[in-house]
């Protein structure tokens, strides 16, 4: 057992799966007795057993056309972000001159949260599929593009000194130093903000929709139906560690070399 | 450029002119090296010694063509050095392998950059793999070397690229004691193979003079050249030398010289290296 207690010492894989496998089944534990022992009011925390068949009901019922618009969604406004986000923030970790146009701009809209242009999208964009890939786009794009600065701009100097004195010029420095250097870092960021994505349509579809995850949820609540929601918002969370397990994986499979496991 | 006026720019593989370089740092202008003067001779292994503090680095890195030089100059060959190119090569301190390739893939990286075809960048990067030893990881990536395993690679790619010079910085700096000792030993292997031009920047007295011809000794900041000293000790050189009593007369000499130094240095105001 005291084995198992060092600070920051490996453990077998296999304990490591059972300890998060029963997290999940404690959580599930809880909520269960919170129902039949707590006698918590179904309104508010329906029995894991109630939101499993209103999880079957809803999935014959629409359920899965709402994940398939929300991820359309998602994934377009990630896909515009990152296609712009990436290059402009390579371009800024490795320019100066572009980090001081853009980086002090881009660093105040950081700070304008994405659901104050909510109204704003609504004018601009009306209330179809271009204002809630907008609202994803605004969220993720500012906080995209500084972190890829970042990233790109912790590349080691002696890297790049070392290609430098092999003969390198400064496209090749960039194409075969700075670029694979900087790749991890990028799908790290890249994952962290498909996160963040999902966090914003839903808050898009609460506000003016009549599809998806955070509709289904906002329609449960307006219905006082408590399960429906429960499986909203449990939807959300199952999609979102499948992106980020399969992140994971991608990056496992790209970057064999990193020391450290991603 | 009047170069027949200055036989030392001319006649020497490499000549240093008066360079001196300053920064700022906390608003204070720090002068890291001031004056420097020196002439190498093709095939001749120089090395610099000096306590901690940025001068050797800077030094090494002007003649690289990284860092500009406030004033005076690099001549290579008679011409004067403007940038960094592959005819200096470079070793350094900390580890500089490319993470994402292998060590094949790292020693033919310059060759790939002149677009050396393929069967004669195989030819030289297994002659190079066979030199440093390492030819069974020759498809590892960089993660799974030991650090002697490491500078080991940066040798070989930097020798692979057939540079003019090398410039090795402190190189074996990082390892433990007894790797450092194999390492130095493999280095004067292979000098004596390529006879190459190196210049060689330590703070460590026993090498310095195990590897040297000659051995410079540098002042703490700002860094100026305290004395030359050519280095009377035959070669082929191995670790027995250094129990000799010429060897042991030299390191006493230079140590003394080089104390007052780093009493200086250690006393002295912190200050970041550029």
């Amino acid at each position: 057992m005291r084995k198992y207690l060092k600070l920051n010492a490996p453990i077998p894989g296999k304990l490591y799966f059972i300890l998060s496998v029963s997290a999940f089944a404690l959580l599930l534990l809880l909520w269960q007795l919170g129902v039949t022992v707590g006698h918590l009011p179904p309104s508010h925390l329906p029995p894991p057993g109630a939101v499993a068949r209103a999880a079957v009901a809803l999935a014959t019922d629409g359920l899965i056309g709402d994940i398939g618009i929300s991820f359309f969604r998602v994934t377009t406004g990630f896909l515009l972000a990152a296609a712009i986000g990436v290059p402009l923030g390579i371009l800024m970790g490795s320019l100066k001159v572009a980090e001081a146009f853009f980086e002090p701009l881009l660093a105040f809209f950081r700070y304008m949260p994405a659901s104050a242009f909510i109204p704003l999208t609504i004018i601009w964009l009306s209330i179809f599929e271009a204002q809630k890939i907008g609202v994803v786009f605004i969220g993720i794009f500012f906080q995209l593009v500084l972190m890829i600065m970042d990233v790109t701009q912790n590349v080691p100097q002696d890297l790049i000194d070392t290609a430098y004195t092999l003969g390198a010029r400064p496209l090749e420095v960039f194409r075969r130093v700075l670029l694979p250097a900087a790749l991890p870092g990028i799908m790290d960021t890249l994952r962290v903000t498909l996160g963040w994505a999902w966090t914003y349509v839903i808050v898009a579809e609460l506000v003016a929709a009549n599809s998806g995850l955070g509709f289904l949820i906002m329609n449960a609540g307006r219905q006082l139906s408590t399960p429906d929601m429960f499986v909203g918002i449990l939807t959300i969370g199952v999609l979102g560690i499948i992106c980020d397990m399969a992140f994971k994986a991608l990056n496992r499979l790209l970057f064999p070399w990193l020391e450290r496991e991603v | 450029m009047a170069l027949a006026a200055e036989p030392g720019i001319s006649g020497n593989k490499l000549a240093v002119v008066n360079l001196t370089r300053e920064f700022n740092f906390k608003h204070r202008k720090i002068t890291a090296i001031q004056g420097i003067s020196l002439e190498v001779k093709e095939g001749e292994f120089v090395t610099i010694l000096g306590p901690s503090g940025c001068g050797k680095s800077t030094l090494l890195r002007i003649i690289a063509g990284l860092t500009e030089a406030s004033s005076g100059q690099v001549y290579k060959d008679g011409r004067l050095i403007q940038g960094p190119g592959r005819d200096r090569g470079m070793v350094f301190q900390s580890y500089t392998l490319f993470p994402w390739l292998t060590v094949r893939q790292n020693i033919e990286f310059g060759l790939n950059l002149k677009r050396v075809e393929a069967d004669r960048r195989h030819e030289i990067v297994n002659h190079y793999l066979d030199i440093i030893g390492l030819t069974a990881f020759a498809d590892a990536f960089p993660k799974s070397l030991s650090g002697g395993m490491k500078q080991r690679v940066a040798i070989a790619r930097a020798l692979a690229n057939d540079p003019d010079i090398l410039l090795m910085d402190e190189p074996f700096g990082a390892l433990d004691a007894q790797t450092r000792l194999v390492m130095q030993e493999l280095l004067l292997k292979i000098w004596e193979e390529t006879r190459k031009t190196i210049l060689f920047v330590t703070h460590d007295v026993e090498e310095a003079i195990f590897l040297g011809d000659t051995v410079y000794i540098m002042t703490a900041r700002p860094g100026r050249l305290k004395a030359r000293i050519p280095v009377p000790l035959s070669r082929p050189r191995s670790f027995e030398i250094k129990n000799s009593r010429v060897f042991l007369e030299l390191k006493t000499s230079i140590l003394e010289q080089i104390r007052e130094e780093s009493l200086k240095a250690a006393t002295m105001m912190p200050a970041g290296c550029d």
